[in-house]
């Protein structure tokens, strides 16, 4: 299992610090998306694990873990699409606090 | 053959992950599961819109396998090098494919499309279709349907929205006699899934529409895309189909249509439609239904 990832970035200090051409890493994350966000899903315990989120989430933030799923919620967006897509109303939105 | 691809067999890496995409987009959903599908040995080539602009935003690359942005015109003629390019330094296993949007394959990138088809260059192309140009502040394309109000084509007293009816891209591609062309929706991903893995293995063009909804250009709630994608077909405005040998095949065919008032209504793009525009649009539906139930291949399947 691989996916981008959060990695530390350096802002250039001095011009030779820059890239020479338009190609650089793949899959370097520098910022998340988290802010973007208003509402949290949470996955609850009528869930079934029948991957629906997993398959339909724009941004792919819901993973597979050994005991059911979880979700990124450095990437998630909080656009309520996973729980639209359950069929056991197993996921709920949460307003998010500034906490 | 078919359904082989679900969200239990599909791997669990993300090739497309962290991007800028509004919450809810269509297209991104529609990049991630493709590449899902591909896997690893995937070199995608994005021209201009959407889907680059949120993917590639220096130092931040959302892409992990090798991504290249073309020019807006030149998806497919950019695929036809990168595939001889790969194949000239001996990579082995490894899939060119496109990831263009309406405006980018229907109207400015159609020649380039043509070629590489007639080539029979040994590409994958797929068309993320959210009917209009987005990226740029929701313009009418080749592919903006009849009716929908955009910033190039208003609303107003005498004009309702686009004059115009979406020009039927699948069928253009498959007159060029391509071995392989689908109709997708992001309203039905197991579908989409394995015309993708289907597409994958063709020897030659291989062509998927997909129709992957703009919760911005559309006005609709960001966690709707989905239930308007399968309202769109429900409908009869999309349907599911495949090219293939010469021969067209109807995927799904309901035997009622839905309401088409209630799939246009429910966006803020349609909301100016009067009863007689509505009418217009039933109208060409129903054509377009008799003639390829006439026509076509149309034997019950699995879906
Ligand atoms: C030759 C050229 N003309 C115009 C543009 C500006 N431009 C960038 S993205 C875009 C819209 C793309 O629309 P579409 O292909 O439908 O993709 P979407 O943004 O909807 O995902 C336009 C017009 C450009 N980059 N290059
Ligand atoms: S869609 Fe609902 S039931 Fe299915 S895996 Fe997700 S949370 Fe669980
Ligand atoms: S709210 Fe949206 S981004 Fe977040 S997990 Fe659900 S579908 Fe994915
Ligand atoms: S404008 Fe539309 S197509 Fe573009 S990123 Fe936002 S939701 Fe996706
Ligand atoms: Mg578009």
């Amino acid at each position: 299992m691989s996916k981008p990832y959060l990695r530390p970035y350096q802002k250039p200090q001095k011009l030779s610090d820059y890239p020479l051409g338009t190609a650089s890493e793949a899959g370097y994350l520098v910022t998340k998306n988290s802010g973007w966000r208003n509402e949290r899903p949470i996955i609850t315990d009528e869930c079934i694990n029948c991957l629906q989120c997993y398959l339909y989430c724009p941004d792919g933030v819901i993973f597979k873990t050994e005991s059911g799923l979880d979700i990124d919620y450095d990437f998630c967006k909080g656009c309520g699409i996973c729980e639209r897509i359950c069929p056991k109303q197993a996921i709920k939105m949460e307003v998010e606090t500034n906490d | 053959m078919r359904n082989q691809i679900t969200a239990k067999t599909i791997t669990d890496s993300e090739f497309f992950y962290g991007h800028k995409a509004c919450a809810g987009c269509g297209g991104s959903l529609a990049v991630r599961i493709a590449l899902k599908v591909l896997g690893e040995g995937a070199i995608s080539v994005l021209p201009a819109g959407c889907m680059s602009a949120v993917g590639f935003n220096y130092p931040h690359l959302c892409f992990s396998n090798n991504s290249i942005i073309s020019t807006f015109a030149g998806t497919a003629s950019m695929l036809t090098g990168v595939e001889a390019g790969a194949r000239a330094v001996g990579i082995k296993n490894f899939k060119a494919v496109g990831l263009a949007g309406d405006g980018g394959t229907a109207d400015i990138g159609i020649q380039a499309l043509s070629g590489a088809i007639d080539r029979n260059d040994d590409i994958l192309y797929i068309c993320y279709d959210n009917e209009a140009y987005m990226n740029t502040g929701i313009q009418k394309s080749g592919l903006t349907p009849f009716g929908a109000k955009t910033t190039t084509t208003p609303s107003g007293e005498n004009i309702h929205g686009n004059l115009r009816p979406k020009k039927n891209l699948f069928e253009i591609v498959a007159a060029h006699d391509i071995p392989y062309a689908a109709t997708a929706s992001i309203g039905n991903l197991k579908d989409f899934m394995n015309k993708i893995e289907k597409a994958s293995k063709i020897k030659g063009t291989a062509y998927i529409h997909v129709v992957a909804p703009c919760p911005i250009g559309w006005g609709i709630p960001v966690n709707e895309t989905i239930e308007i994608s399968q309202k769109m077909m429900d409908c009869g405005l999309w349907y599911l189909a495949e090219y293939e040998n010469g021969q067209f095949k109807l995927n799904r065919n309901p035997s009622e249509f839905s309401s088409i008032k209630d799939y246009l209504l429910s966006q803020s793009r349609f909301k100016h439609l009067e009863d007689a525009d509505i009418k217009i649009l039933a109208a060409q539906r129903d054509a377009k239904w008799t003639t390829i139930r006439k026509n076509w291949n149309t034997a019950e399947e699995d879906l």
